[in-house]
C-alpha cells in the first residue's frame, strides 16, 4: 500500500536521523572531558608554575613553596635507564620480526605475545621487578625502577620497529645485497636507516607512554624528597610526585600536583603530536 | 658503505694445486685451512657476522617470551605461601569480624586474608565503565568512519588519541578534584532519589568516593582503545558490502548497522574485551576514588577496593611475609586474567583484520 510504504520510509529516515544525532552526541560526548581535563589541568596548573617549581627541591609541610625539581630530574634518570634497555631490544625484536623471521611462526608468536604484554597492567610488572631486583638488593633503588619502565618499553618499540621496516620497499634491499653488501650490513645501515624517522617515532611513543607510567614505580624506585643521583638509591619521578601530593591533604601540595601535571601533560603532547607530525609527513623520504 | 674496501673471495680454485709439471719437478704445497677460515671460504667473508647478528636478533625477540616467563615464575614463587595457606578459599571465603559480627576479609592483623571484595570491586567498576563507555566508543566510531566530514576527521581522530595518551595519574587527579565533586553534589542525590528502590544506590557514603567514580573514571580512560579499534575493524570491511546494501535502497543508518556493524561485530566484540583487559588492570585513577574499603557493599555509590588499588595501596608497607604473599596472589591473579583476555581479545581483531600488523595501542 503506498500510504503504508510512505509511513514506513518517515519512519528509516526518522530512525537514521536519530541514529546520526546518537553518534554526534557520543562524539560530543567523549570531547568534553577531554577539553575539560586539558582546561583544568591549565587553569590550575598554569597560576602554580614558577622558576622554583622547576629549580626547588620539595619544602617541609606547613611551608609555601617548594617544587618538582627533583622529581623532573629523575623522571629523566628513570626514562634514561628505561630506554638503554628497552629501545635496543625492542629494535632488535622487530628486526628480527621484519627481516629475519618474516612469516615464520616464530614471528607470529613473538607478535603475538608482544601484543598481549602491552595490555597487562603495570602494577604487576612493577611487582615483577620488585620481586626479581629489590628484594635480593634489600632496598629500593633506580635502577630497579628503570628496569621496570625498560621492559615495559620493550613491546611497544618492537611492534613500531617491525610496522616501519616493513614499509622499507623491497628495491632498497635488493639493491644492497646486489653489490655484496654483508647482509648484517644491508639491514643495519640500508634498511634500518631508511625507516629510522619511523623508528625514532616509535621510540618516542613508548617514551611517552612510559613517561605517565606511577605503578611500576611505587615500589621499585619508591620516591624521594630530595636529590639522588645514586642508582642505588630510591629517586623521585614526576608521576610518582603527582600521586603522593594529590592524596594528601594539603593544599600547597595539591597546587604543586597540578602544576606537576601541567608540566606531564605538555611533554606528553609534544611528543604524540611530534609522532603524529612525521608520521603523517611520510617515513621514507630517504628512499624515494 | 665504504666501496673502497673490496670484498674478495677466494674460491675453491684458487686453492686447489694447479695442475701443471708433472710431480718430482716442483713439489706441490697443499694450503692448510683453518676450520674458521674453511667455514668462511663456503658460505662468504661475513658469515659469521651474518650469524651473530641474525642470533643477536632472535635473542631480542625471545626476550619478549623471556619477560613473560620470568613475570610468571616471580609471582608464583612469591604467591606459594598464600596458596598453601588459603589454597581456593582465598578467592571466596569470608571471615567474620568477632567484635562487630560483619563480615570481614582482609586481615592483616590476624592473618586472615580473603581477595573476595578486591574480585568483587574489579568486576564491578569495570563492567559499570564497559557499560559507560561503549555506546559512546562505538557511537564515537561510527561517527568519525561514516558520518564525519572529512575536514573533521583528522583533529577529532587526534584528539581520541589524545584522550589515550594522558597518564592515569592525571586522570586521577582531575577525578578526585573535578569528577568526585561534580558526582557528590549534582549527580549523586538525582540518582538516590530517581533510582533509590534499586537498592544500588544509598544515602550512607557522602564523599563521593567510590564504585560509580570509579566506573566514571574508567569508562573515560577506555573509550580510546575501544573507539580505535572499532574503527580499524570497520574499516577493515570491504567498500562492496556497504554498496550492497545502499544499492537495496537501506538509509545510511541501516547500511551502518547491516553492512558494516553485522560484518565488524566479531572484531568489535574483541576491541570491547580489550577495554575490559585495560580497565581490569587499571591502577592508579582506581586507587584514588574507589575508596578503599575492603568490603561488598550493594550500593554503587558505596566505598570499595579493587584489586590493583588493594596492591598499590599496601604493597610497599606490606606487614609479613603472609600478607606480601597475600598480595602477589592478587598480582597474580590479575596478570592470569588479563593475559586471558587480551589474548582472547587479539585473537578476536586478528579475525577480523586478518593478520594485518595491528596498530600498537
Amino acid at each position: 500500500m503506498p500510504t503504508e510504504h510512505k509511513l514506513r520510509a518517515r519512519i528509516r529516515t526518522g530512525i537514521d536521523g536519530a541514529a546520526t544525532g546518537l553518534a554526534v552526541l557520543s562524539t560530543l560526548l567523549v570531547v568534553a572531558p577531554l577539553v575539560a581535563i586539558f582546561a583544568y589541568l591549565l587553569y590550575k596548573g598554569a597560576s602554580s608554575l614558577s622558576w622554583a617549581f622547576f629549580t626547588d627541591i620539595p619544602k617541609p609541610v606547613g611551608e609555601a613553596g617548594g617544587g618538582m625539581a627533583n622529581a623532573i630530574a629523575g623522571s629523566g634518570i628513570l626514562l634514561a635507564i628505561g630506554s638503554l634497555i628497552g629501545v635496543p631490544v625492542g629494535i632488535g625484536g622487530g628486526i628480527f620480526l621484519a627481516e629475519y623471521g618474516r612469516g615464520t611462526k616464530l614471528a607470529n608468536a613473538v607478535r603475538f605475545t608482544a601484543d598481549v604484554l602491552n595490555g597487562v597492567p603495570s602494577i604487576v610488572m612493577g611487582i615483577a621487578v620488585y620481586s626479581l631486583i629489590v628484594v635480593p638488593q634489600r632496598h629500593f633503588s633506580a635502577f630497579s625502577g628503570g628496569v621496570a619502565l625498560g621492559i615495559m618499553m620493550i613491546p611497544t618499540v618492537c611492534r613500531t620497529t617491525e610496522e616501519m621496516l616493513l614499509m622499507v620497499p623491497h628495491a632498497v634491499r635488493e639493491a644492497a645485497l646486489a653489490l655484496g653488501v654483508p647482509n648484517w650490513r644491508s639491514v643495519l645501515a640500508i634498511t634500518v636507516k631508511t625507516a629510522s624517522p619511523g623508528i625514532i617515532t616509535g621510540c618516542m611513543l613508548a617514551f611517552a607512554r612510559v613517561a605517565g607510567e606511577t605503578a611500576p614505580l611505587i615500589f621499585t624506585a619508591f620516591g624521594n624528597m630530595g636529590w639522588s643521583s645514586n642508582l642505588n638509591e630510591p629517586i623521585a619521578a614526576l608521576p610518582l610526585q603527582i600521586y603522593v601530593y594529590a592524596i594528601s591533604p594539603y593544599d600547597e601540595w595539591h597546587r604543586l600536583a597540578w602544576a606537576g601535571a601541567l608540566v606531564l601533560i605538555v611533554l606528553i603532547v609534544a611528543a604524540v603530536s611530534l609522532v603524529r607530525y612525521v608520521t603523517s609527513r611520510g617515513v621514507l623520504k630517504g628512499a624515494s | 658503505m665504504n666501496a673502497n674496501v673490496p670484498e674478495i673471495r677466494i674460491s675453491q680454485a684458487q686453492l686447489q694445486p694447479e695442475a701443471g709439471p708433472p710431480d718430482g719437478q716442483r713439489p706441490v704445497e697443499a694450503v692448510q685451512v683453518s676450520p674458521i677460515r674453511a667455514f668462511l671460504l663456503s658460505r662468504g667473508n661475513s658469515a659469521i657476522a651474518d650469524r651473530g647478528f641474525h642470533w643477536l636478533m632472535v635473542l631480542c625477540a625471545l626476550s619478549i617470551f623471556g619477560i613473560v616467563v620470568l613475570i610468571a615464575i616471580e609471582l608464583v614463587l612469591r604467591s606459594k605461601l598464600a596458596w598453601s595457606q588459603f589454597g581456593f578459599d582465598f578467592f571466596i571465603k569470608a571471615y567474620v569480624d568477632p567484635y562487630t559480627k560483619l563480615p570481614m576479609y582482609w586481615d592483616p592483623v590476624n592473618g586472615h586474608f580473603s581477595a573476595l571484595p578486591f574480585v568483587y570491586g574489579t568486576l564491578v567498576s569495570s563492567f559499570l565503565a564497559l557499560l559507560l563507555a561503549v555506546p559512546l566508543a562505538i557511537g564515537v566510531a561510527v561517527f568519525l568512519t561514516e558520518m564525519c566530514p572529512q575536514a573533521l576527521r583528522g583533529p577529532l581522530a587526534f584528539m581520541t588519541e589524545l584522550l589515550a595518551a594522558i597518564p592515569s595519574v592525571i586522570y586521577g587527579l582531575w577525578a578526585v578534584f573535578v569528577l568526585v565533586p561534580l558526582l557528590r553534589e549534582h549527580v549523586n542525590p538525582l540518582l538516590i532519589r530517581l533510582l533509590g528502590w534499586t537498592g544500588l544506590f544509598n544515602d550512607d557514603n557522602p564523599t563521593g568516593l567510590g564504585f560509580l567514580s570509579a566506573g566514571v573514571i574508567l569508562a573515560i580512560m577506555i573509550l580510546p582503545i575501544i573507539s580505535s579499534l572499532t574503527r580499524e575493524v570497520m574499516t577493515a570491511v570491504p567498500h562492496s558490502q556497504r554498496e550492497a546494501v545502499l544499492a537495496l535502497g537501506a538509509t545510511r543508518w541501516e547500511m551502518i548497522r547491516m553492512g558494516v556493524l553485522r560484518n565488524a561485530r566479531i572484531g568489535i566484540v574483541g576491541a570491547i574485551m580489550l577495554g575490559l583487559g585495560r580497565a581490569l588492570g587499571e591502577t592508579m585513577a582506581v586507587t584514588m576514588v574507589i575508596g578503599n574499603n575492603p568490603q561488598i557493599v550493594r550500593s554503587l555509590l558505596a566505598n570499595g577496593s579493587s584489586m590493583a588499588a588493594v596492591i598499590a595501596n599496601e604493597f610497599a608497607e606490606a606487614s609479613g611475609d603472609l600478607h606480601l604473599s597475600a598480595l602477589m596472589e592478587i598480582g597474580l591473579a590479575l596478570f592470569v586474567v588479563t593475559i586471558i583476555v587480551n589474548a582472547l581479545a587479539r585473537v578476536l581483531v586478528w579475525a577480523v583484520t586478518r593478520g594485518a600488523p595491528a596498530q600498537v595501542h
